[in-house]
């Protein structure tokens, strides 16, 4: 048995080791020369490591996550018979591509079908997402360009020259390095990934169509100053009661938000547009949208009206822990008359949050954030919230719908309000 | 036995080794350069510079004879000229000696310390040297394979007595009256050339079918064309194949299959030349080869740590100014910078009659990578200064991409066109377009004005063609 071992070559600049982040070989496996035995990341680019020869994988350098030196061996091979039993490095870049096609024929034509077949034609050293350089190119710079790109470590191949014949100039490196971007980012990619959109990603898709395209949408964007809710919040979070459950925002958002469709019902509502006919519902049944593994769903707190902050919470985690693992009902997924729509930290200074068809409104809130507020004499700092609330604009007049967030932002500012029937 | 160590020892005091060691000198690295010979390798002691020496001195004197055979243009005569070759060949020596003792003193200020002697490897870092006093051991952090290359010898023709290398021809004592040259590469020529003006009866014998295979006929047409109006006999497609009986001349086989002796009084063989990688040692430490070179990565990295080759020994094109360069990169390797070669090009000049520069890529190469491309030249038929220089032989050509003019090669062709080199090279490094010479005013009235015609042509707007 002829061994050959594939060491890891040098894949980047000045990098003494890389992450091993991908095997498409098994022990076992015929691979075929040229045939990618496996990926390692450097912490510019990924780099596909492809065979030297072909012959079966008898050995692999570790687990993928493990860090691997450069220069040690990578992959072993049975070369059997094919007669070269000496220890070699794969062979650099530009060899690899200038001679891997005449190599890819010879492969072709060979007797024995090996089970692995190269990824692609001419797989070379390059990083991922670059655009593969035809036989003698190389990047069109100056020596004095070539060398600053060298000692900063950056390959031009990255690079696009602003300059005539796409040559790369001082001002094009400047840029690159002043930005630090990755080759992906600045390379054109052609390539298209067909998904198929299935399951409940279709029935979001199709759900937003409805919703976008029947209700002409009103978006309404209010400042809340939260600092005494929040630290009202804060202070019964501290002295919690074992069988109670940590506060977010939202319970308190859900009880604001039922008090205020009390006096506004016609924001609690269906609007059925076929029969022409707007359904009110004296219960409150909120809507939490929430993102799953799969996608976005909705789950509903029912009867936020019959519920305290405390039983309200309890509720929102439940169905919103239940959607996530999987194992909502469809009676927990449906029937909600308002929904509210929250990111969390991700929540941004402004979102259009689209309506959960056939409600007429719904109330996202965006990310909290310490702002300077002006009390007269002097800035404060002061923890501001963004609401941002669409309606249906067919039914809720753009008055109403600032009403409504008024008496919202009314009770989140003095949190007192919430509790206390005035 | 004495013992140094050093971080850099450099093997070979060349053109490769001593820019190797001057530069690492002048990046604060403790350097050690070992050499047997004087400094300055094959180039400086028996090689470009001698050889361009006698060249000069040929010309010079062809110059004087054509006058005095009436046969000067310019209506000069003059008296029949005679030469003390001795003196010439004391010039030249004067003129390697005064280089041998600028590198030795650049070598010196650059805090480089210079071992005389041969060395020979004990493994991949120690090597011992052998003075003339004794034996020095050498320890160094890494070393540098810089021993270049020798002639090659044919089997059939031993060097010694009458067949000589190059190295022996530029030390003759009197001009032979007859010299045959084997092999029509550009030592050949050059070396056969300079006799020729110096009075010797010629004949090169080039097995291939013309003069310097290496170039396109287009190329070595003009140089074979002043080799005729010289008197120097060509023979193509010609073998040598032993000396002839007594040892007064050459037995060759002809083109067309018959037997011919040439008779000489020197037979100066110039077919190609080898790496020197016997005889200190190399073979222990069992270097990945690349045919009959060390093979070197883009660092000039061998395959084993710590241990780097530039020069003749890595492989072609054999270059003096290649060498240098990887040396100088080499030194800043190990000096901790990041480098790695990435030269556009390495220009090579035949210092035959005319001269021949190529840069880049050839029509033919240019066409092999994939690209379309477009190949022009302008001739110095056509250009006011070869017409004085009464020199109107040869050409500019350039070479470039069809869709984006990037040129991809510049060869030229013309009396004393060599230092236009640097225009070309400078050209192509910088990525240039045809559009870019086109829009570069070149000196009126200069030879380099072809360059600019030829980008001209290339473009379809040429003013003098």
């Amino acid at each position: 048995m002829a061994e050959r071992v594939v060491k890891l070559p040098d894949v980047g600049e000045g990098i003494a080791e890389a992450e091993l982040v991908e095997w498409q070989v098994k022990v076992g496996d015929l691979v075929r020369e040229d045939a990618v035995l496996g990926a390692v990341m450097t912490d510019k680019a990924t780099v596909e490591i492809p065979s030297p020869a072909e012959g079966r994988v008898v050995w692999l350098a570790g687990e993928v996550g493990d860090i691997i030196a450069i220069g040690s061996d990578f992959v072993r091979l049975d070369v059997d018979g094919k007669g070269e039993a000496s220890t070699a490095a794969a062979a650099p870049a530009a060899q690899t591509a200038s001679i891997s096609a005449q190599k890819t024929e010879r492969a072709a034509r060979t007797a024995t079908e090996p089970t692995v077949a190269p990824t692609h034609a001419a797989p070379s050293l390059q990083p991922r997402g670059t655009q593969p350089h035809r036989g003698g190119e190389r990047p069109l710079a100056a020596p004095a360009v070539r060398l600053r790109a060298r000692e900063a470590g950056i390959d031009l191949r990255q690079l696009h020259g602003s300059g005539p014949a796409g040559r790369i100039t001082h001002d094009d490196l400047d840029r690159y390095l002043a930005r630090g971007t990755t080759a992906a980012e600045r390379y054109p990619n052609d390539a298209v990934t067909d998904v198929k959109i299935v399951g409940l990603r279709r029935r979001i898709a199709e759900r937003m169509s409805i919703a976008n395209t029947r209700i002409p949408h009103i978006t309404y964007v209010e400042e809340v100053d939260v600092t005494a809710l929040e630290d009202l919040r804060a202070k019964l979070n501290e002295q919690k009661r074992a069988d109670r459950p940590r506060l977010t925002l939202l319970p308190f958002l859900m009880r604001a938000i039922v008090r205020a469709v009390a006096a506004q019902p016609d924001l609690n509502a269906h609007f059925d547009d076929e029969a022409g006919t707007i359904h009110q519902y004296a219960a409150v049944h909120i809507g939490i949208a929430t993102q799953t593994g799969p996608g976005l769903v909705v789950p509903v707190v029912r009867h936020a009206e019959a519920r305290d902050l405390f039983d309200g919470a309890a509720e929102m985690i439940r169905v919103t822990e239940a959607a996530r693992n999987g194992t909502a009902t469809r009676e927990e997924l449906t029937g909600s008359t308002i929904t509210i729509t929250s990111l969390g930290a991700l929540g941004g200074l402004v979102t259009t949050p689209i309506i959960n068809h056939p409600e007429v409104a719904i109330v996202g809130i965006n990310r909290i954030a310490i702002r300077p507020h002006w009390d007269g004499t002097a800035f404060i700092p002061r923890k501001m919230m963004n609401l941002s609330s669409s309606f249906d604009h067919r039914v809720i007049d753009g008055f109403d719908a600032a009403r409504f967030v008024q008496r919202i932002k009314a009770q989140l500012e003095t949190p007192a309000m919430i509790f206390i029937d005035a | 036995m004495d013992e140094l160590s050093c971080k850099l020892l450099v093997i070979g005091a060349g053109p490769g080794g001593y820019a190797c060691a001057i530069r690492a000198g002048q990046l604060g690295i403790d350097t050690i350069v070992v050499e047997a010979q004087k400094p300055g390798g094959t180039c400086l002691n028996i090689g470009c510079i001698p050889s361009k020496a006698l060249i000069h001195a040929a010309d010079a004197y062809e110059t004087v004879a054509c006058a005095a055979e009436g046969k000067s243009a310019l209506g000069i005569s003059a008296a029949k000229p005679s030469l003390d070759f001795a003196r010439t060949i004391a010039w030249k020596d004067d003129i390697v000696r005064r280089l041998n003792g600028g590198v030795a003193g650049l070598l010196k200020r650059a805090g480089v310390r210079s071992v005389a002697g041969r060395a020979s490897f004990h493994d991949g870092k120690t090597v011992e040297v052998r003075m003339a006093n004794g034996i020095q051991l050498i320890h160094a952090e890494a070393i540098v394979i810089a021993t270049g290359a020798l002639p090659i010898e044919l089997p059939s023709l031993p060097f010694g007595g009458r067949v000589i290398s190059s190295t022996e021809a530029l030390a003759l004592a009197e001009v032979p009256k007859r010299l045959v040259v084997v092999g029509g590469g550009y030592i050949g020529l050059e070396l056969g050339t300079a006799f020729a003006k110096f009075g010797a009866a010629v004949t090169v014998v080039e097995a291939a079918p013309r003069i310097l295979p290496q170039y396109d006929g287009e190329i070595s047409e003009p140089v074979a064309r002043r080799l005729r109006a010289l008197g120097v006999t060509v023979l193509t497609s010609a073998k040598a194949k032993a000396l002839a009986a007594g040892g007064a001349g050459l037995e060759v086989e002809t083109g067309d299959g018959g037997q011919a002796t040439l008779e000489a009084d020197n037979i100066l063989v110039t077919v190609g030349r080898k790496p020197a990688t016997s005889g200190f040692g190399l073979e222990l430490l069992d270097l990945d080869m690349d045919g009959p070179f060390i093979r070197i990565d883009d660092r000039c990295r061998t395959s084993m740590r710590g241990v780097f080759a530039i020069g003749d020994v890595t492989g072609e094109p054999m270059l003096a100014h290649r060498a240098m360069a990887q040396g100088e990169m080499v030194a800043e390797i190990i000096a901790g910078h990041r480098r790695a070669w990435d030269r556009v090009s390495i220009p090579a000049i035949c210092f035959t009659d005319p001269e021949i520069v190529t840069v880049g890529l050839s029509p033919s190469e240019a066409s092999r990578t994939g690209f379309s491309i477009k190949t022009d030249l302008f001739p110095f038929k056509a250009n006011g200064r070869a017409l004085t220089l009464d020199r109107e032989d040869g050409f500019i050509r350039t070479v470039a991409r069809a869709d984006n003019h990037v040129l991809l090669g510049i060869q030229g062709v013309g009396a004393g066109i060599a230092e236009l080199s640097a225009a070309f090279s400078l050209a192509l490094e910088m990525g240039a377009r045809l559009e870019d010479i086109a829009a570069t005013i070149h000196a009126h009235p200069t030879q380099s004005e072809g360059f600019h015609e030829a980008a001209l042509r290339s473009l379809g707007h040429a003013i003098h063609i």
